[in-house]
């Protein structure tokens, strides 16, 4: 009753004076420095305003990108020069080399039938091991598939690499993954999941367990697409983030394209950096063809979230120079000319190898012997992975559970026993024994 | 011997005698399934204004699987609308327009993506009709390929239609042929409430002979009305979707040596036509399900359930088997992948288990 005589009043006297009527004393306010009243909302500490303001994309300037080299591997401004030493500089182009060799001949390999399926990282590579020479080997990534390089760099071998992609005996994850679904806990990479974006919360989960141990000096970082970006885990992953205080660089890998899909029609707005400031993320924009700007942002990035335990959020600009995938052919939707371009102009590697070159690290000598050096790991390492033999046979029934049920117990004990009086009529010896 | 009893038996048979309908093929042309889709689509945006697609690359990419190849073309921006990768929000958005009178048609590039959006078609489209007391109608087909395709392991390689199918306010239908594609879709897109259409990658590229009946324009296939696909006096072999291949090829080798298998397309899984079931079963007194699903909880286990219930378990001569999906993550070797899923020598292995009564052996499993 009272509520409904209150709304009365309220109509009938407008607004103001309705306002008035509720405020019977007239308090100090509390002013900002500019003199105008600031509100403390539980949801919001804001100055007051007496005209209507909207804000839209276009009242911010676009959060800028950061970089270090120009395109033509020169230092913008000496200021910003990371101060890398020889060996990591030299080994962090070694690996993008490798990296984009190992990209050629796996690729090739699927067109040729002797994997299934395969995904290049071509236009990324200086994402990859800038972010992984500015990390700490113990930090934990959650990666979501075009990241391969962040595990060369962290040691994983070719051939540990190339095994996985042949689901042969030595594959680390003993064949039952589809290829690129890396994962090494000795180099603390979380196995990779196909559904997009669930590595997001899960990394956030992951980083405040961290954040739990004492004297924690470990980090996640979770690298993400501008596609995944979109799926409902990504904003959840950021607001915990943020309302947990948790230990973790986001990395957005925004190459510009999700399969045949535009980021003009993946969002609008200033691209997936706009969200951090909105959530409280400390945030930056770098250019992700600049290894360089990659590696100071992501060190500055860990520091703070290592010293204040709270999140930051990197959006690495660059541009899937490659199909999608094996399953894809990228010109039904963007022209050569296009793809070209970004090639030719923003090369990470040919940045980075002009960088070195102009520091006296590197000659073009040294590049033709790297170059195919690479090339030949890669390509003899596939001929062994072709001739390695699958799993044990058992192994798959293991993994299901923690502990064996009885009931696939007893379905290894069916097969063994058919095995051991049938095995003739199967090809037994392509299995590993165990 | 099972208990028969005699009325039930002589009712159902005479009904059987006359419920077994199979479209003439006489004037059939191949037609894919993919093509199938395409067309069901393609008349349904025609016929109706309201209908419209949206998902990831439905539209210039013309579908991950090409199944909405054109219609962008045709139809534009408007009625073809490629999402941000978002499930969740775009089977949200498809739900919503849906409420709001529209008949959106939501694409997921494979259901494995659509457990991501899982709430708004268990919690939202199944439910709000109910909860509106019947005010909110909605109208809307969540599609796309479901099951196992080929060498992409265990995220991407489930069947869905045990869980779709156990929610009140679903349906849902499994096709295998063409004409099971274009006429239980186009059903779909024209019927007042949710349907969730489980269709297979491996099954896009088939051609399945076409009816003139099944190439009009006004073709469209009853919900929870199987089709015979083979008829046969000695068991009844019970499948959907891709199993149906299966289970086709199996009863041919089978009729070979004198077994002659009556086999059932279920078409939808939900209405579950149980009345076919039982009339089969009331002739050949034996019964086998094929499906790609695992076994727990699945529709076989709904099947035995319901013969179970109902007084067909008299006509039994034999207990059932189920023929599924192994009982563990898909594999992602070749080899593996093809055992961890029915194959013909399965259906065989039970059908000549279930007619020799060699239950005990099937049970040590
Ligand atoms: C939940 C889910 N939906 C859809 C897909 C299919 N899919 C795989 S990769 C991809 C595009 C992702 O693009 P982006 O995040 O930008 O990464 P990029 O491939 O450009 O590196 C899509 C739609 C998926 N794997 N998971």
């Amino acid at each position: 009753m009272a509520l409904k005589a209150g709304v009365r009043v309220f109509r009938l006297n407008g607004l103001r004076p309705a306002v008035r009527l509720l405020s019977t004393h007239t308090r100090p306010e509390v002013q900002n420095a500019q003199n105008s009243k600031v509100a403390e909302f539980p949801g919001a500490r804001a100055p007051y305003i007496s005209e209507l303001k909207f804000v839209s994309e276009t009242s911010y300037d676009p959060i800028p990108i950061y970089r270090v080299l120009d395109h033509n591997g020169e230092v913008i401004d000496s200021k910003e020069e990371p101060a890398i030493e020889k060996d990591t500089l030299v080994n962090m182009y070694k690996t993008m080399v490798q990296l984009s060799q190992m990209d050629k001949i796996l690729y090739e390999s699927q067109r040729q039938g002797r994997i299934s399926f395969y995904m290049t990282n071509y236009g990324e590579e200086g994402i990859h091991v800038g972010s992984a020479a500015a990390l700490s080997p113990s930090d934990l990534v959650f990666a979501q598939y075009r990241e391969v390089g962040v595990l060369l760099y962290r040691g994983m071998t070719v051939t540990e690499i190339v095994n996985q992609c042949y689901g042969n005996c030595e594959d680390p994850g003993k064949g039952r993954q589809m290829p690129v679904h890396y994962g090494s806990k000795q180099h603390n990479f979380v196995t990779l999941s196909s559904p997009l974006a669930t590595q997001m919360p899960q990394a956030v989960g992951a980083a405040y367990a961290l954040k739990r141990v004492p004297n924690n000096d470990r980090c996640v970082i979770c690298y993400f697409g501008d596609g995944a970006a979109s799926e409902g885990d990504a904003h959840a992953a950021f607001n915990f983030a943020a309302t947990l205080d948790c230990p973790i660089i986001l990395m957005c890998r925004n190459n510009g394209y999700a399969i045949s899909t535009p980021t003009r029609e993946q969002y609008r707005g200033d691209g997936v950096a706009s969200r951090g400031p909105a959530l409280g993320i400390l945030t930056a924009r770098v250019d992700g063809t600049d290894p360089l700007a990659v590696y100071n942002a992501i060190r500055a990035a860990r520091d703070h979230a290592l010293r204040h335990n709270r999140p930051a959020l990197i959006e690495a600009m660059s541009y899937r120079v490659g199909h999608h995938s094996t399953s894809d052919d990228s010109t039904a939707y963007r022209s050569l000319e296009e793809i070209q371009k970004w090639n030719n102009d923003e090369n990470p590697i040919q940045k980075f190898k002009m960088y070195l070159e102009r520091k006296g690290y590197w000659d073009a000598g040294s590049d033709e012997a790297l170059q195919k050096e690479a090339r030949d790991l890669v390509v003899k390492t596939m001929q062994q992975a072709e001739k390695k033999q699958l799993p044990p046979w058992k192994e798959m029934f293991e993994d299901v559970y923690h502990d064996m049920p009885p009931r696939i117990q007893k379905q290894v004990k069916e097969l063994e026993d058919h095995l051991a009086v049938y095995g003739e009529h199967y090809a037994l010896d392509t299995f590993k024994p165990e | 011997m099972a208990l028969k009893s005699p009325v039930v038996f002589g009712v159902l048979s005479r009904l059987s005698r006359r419920s077994f309908s199979s479209s003439k093929a006489l004037f059939s042309k191949p037609v894919t399934v993919r093509d199938a889709l395409n067309q069901a689509i393609e008349e349904e945006m025609e016929r109706d204004e309201r209908v419209f697609v949206m998902g990831e690359e439905v539209a210039q990419y013309d579908g991950a699987y090409k199944v909405t190849r054109g219609l962008w073309k045709k139809y534009g921006d408007k009625r073809v609308i490629d999402t941000p990768i978002t499930e969740m929000g775009f089977a949200g958005i498809a739900v919503g327009a849906a409420f709001a009178g529209l008949r959106p048609i939501c694409e997921f590039m494979t259901f494995n993506f659509s457990m991501q959006a899982i709430d708004h078609i268990i919690n939202s489209a199944a439910k709000t009709f109910y909860m509106s007391a019947g005010a909110v109608p909605v109208p809307i087909v969540f599609r796309g390929p479901n099951g196992a395709a080929s060498g992409v392991a265990a995220q991407h390689s489930q069947c869905f239609g045990a869980w779709f199918a156990h929610c009140p306010g679903l349906k849902v239908v499994m096709p295998y042929s063409s004409e099971d594609a274009k006429g239980l879709l186009k059903a779909a897109i024209r019927d007042p409430d949710p349907v969730v259409c489980l269709e297979n990658e491996m099954l896009y590229g088939v051609p399945f002979p076409m009816s003139d009946e099944a190439q009009s324009n006004e073709f469209v296939l009853p919900f929870g009305k199987a089709k015979v696909e083979r008829e046969g006096k000695h068991i009844t072999v019970v499948c959907a979707g891709r199993a149906t291949d299966t289970a086709l090829i199996a009863a041919n080798e089978l009729a070979g040596k004198g077994i002659e298998c009556e086999v059932i397309n279920l078409r939808s899984l939900r209405p579950l036509d149980f009345d076919t079931i039982a009339r089969s079963v009331a002739k050949t007194h034996h019964i086998v399900t094929v499906e790609q699903g695992w076994p727990s909880c699945g529709i076989g286990a709904e099947i035995c359930a319901r013969l179970m219930e109902s007084s067909t378990f008299f006509e039994l001569d034999a207990p059932v088997w189920r023929v599924t999906g192994a009982d563990v993550p898909m594999p992602y070797a070749t080899t593996l992948e093809a055992l961890a899923l029915p194959r013909p020598p399965d259906v065989l292995a039970a059908v000549t288990g279930v007619l020799g009564a060699r239950i005990d052996q099937a049970s040590a499993q």
